[in-house]
C-alpha cells in the first residue's frame, strides 16, 4: 500500500481518502458465522459419506477419504449444473470455496461455460482457468516439502 | 461415532472461517485464499502435523482443500521411502488421483450435459 500512495497525485490521495470513507465494511463476523455453518456442514456431510464407504465397501478410516472426495465432486457437479452451488456460494463465502466441492465447482463451472467455444479449445484448454493454481502451488510445495525431508532422512537428520 | 460428527463439523468450519478471514480481512480473491491454504496443509504435513488432525476430525480434515496438499506430500513421500529420492517425483499423484481424475472426469460430464446459463 505505501508504495502505491507515494507515486499518486495529492488528488488522487484525496480521492481515496474520499472512498475509504464511503467503503461500506464488509460484515466479517457474520461472513465468518455463515461460513463456519456452510462449511461444517459440507465436511458434516463429507463424514456421513465416508460412514457409508466404510461400512457397506472395503473401505478403512485411513482410505474412506479418496471416494468420499470423488462423490463429493460428483455432488458438485450436479449441484454446479442446476446452478445451485452458486447460490451456495453467494450465501456460505469461503464455506463453500474451501471444502473439496469448491475445487470441483471451480473446475465444473469453467468447463460448462466455455462450452460454446468447443470441446478441445473451450473445454480442455479452460476446465482448470481457476483450479490450475491451486494445482500449481500445491503440487510445487509439496515437491518442496517431500524433497527436504527425503534429504533429512537419507541423512539421517530425521 | 457421534463426536466423530461433532468435530467434523466444528474443525470443516474452523477451517473455513480461516479462508473467510483471507477473504474479507486480508482482501485476498479466492485463488490466492484456495491456494496458500493448499501450501500450508503441505507445510503442515511436512511437520507430521496434518495426519492427527484427520484423525481426530476426519471429513472436517479431509474435505477442505488443505488435505490436497497434505496428500501431495504424503503420496511423495510413500514412494521416496521404497526408490529415494525419484519417488518425491513418481509418488507425487498417487494419493491426490481420487480428487483430480473424478474433477477431470466429471467436469468434462458435467460440460456435456449441461448448459452455459445467462
Amino acid at each position: 500500500m505505501g508504495k502505491k500512495q507515494k507515486k499518486l497525485t495529492p488528488q488522487q490521495q484525496q480521492y481515496q481518502q474520499l472512498e475509504q470513507k464511503h467503503e461500506i465494511p464488509r460484515p466479517v463476523v457474520k461472513n465468518c458465522l455463515k461460513a463456519f455453518f456452510v462449511g461444517g456442514l459440507i465436511c458434516l456431510i463429507g463424514q456421513a459419506i465416508s460412514y457409508f464407504y466404510i461400512a457397506y465397501f472395503d473401505f478403512t478410516e485411513a482410505t474412506a477419504g479418496n471416494p468420499t472426495t470423488a462423490t463429493m465432486v460428483f455432488i458438485s457437479m450436479l449441484l454446479t449444473g442446476f446452478g445451485v452451488y452458486d447460490r451456495i456460494g453467494q450465501f456460505g463465502g469461503a464455506g463453500s470455496a474451501v471444502p473439496v466441492t469448491g475445487f470441483g465447482n471451480a473446475v465444473i463451472s469453467a468447463a460448462i461455460e466455455h462450452r460454446t467455444e468447443g470441446f478441445v479449445l473451450g473445454v480442455g484448454g479452460n476446465m482448470f482457468k481457476l483450479a490450475g493454481s491451486v494445482i500449481l502451488f500445491g503440487t510445487f510445495s509439496a515437491f518442496v516439502v517431500a524433497l527436504i525431508k527425503t534429504v533429512l532422512i537419507m541423512w539421517g537428520v530425521i | 461415532m457421534v463426536a466423530m460428527f461433532f468435530w467434523a463439523f466444528v474443525i470443516g468450519g474452523l477451517i473455513c472461517v480461516i479462508g473467510q478471514i483471507m477473504f474479507d480481512v486480508f482482501k485476498l480473491t479466492p485463488g490466492h485464499t484456495l491456494s496458500t491454504l493448499v501450501v500450508v496443509g503441505a507445510i503442515l504435513d511436512g511437520f507430521g502435523l496434518y495426519e492427527p488432525l484427520i484423525a481426530f476430525a476426519g471429513a472436517g480434515a479431509t474435505i477442505p482443500i488443505t488435505s490436497f496438499g497434505n496428500a501431495l506430500v504424503h503420496g511423495a513421500m510413500q514412494e521416496a521411502e521404497k526408490h529415494g529420492i525419484v519417488g518425491v517425483l513418481t509418488g507425487m499423484f498417487e494419493v491426490t488421483s481420487s480428487g483430480i481424475s473424478a474433477a477431470i472426469i466429471f467436469g468434462f460430464i458435467g460440460a456435456l450435459l449441461f448448459k452455459p446459463k445467462g
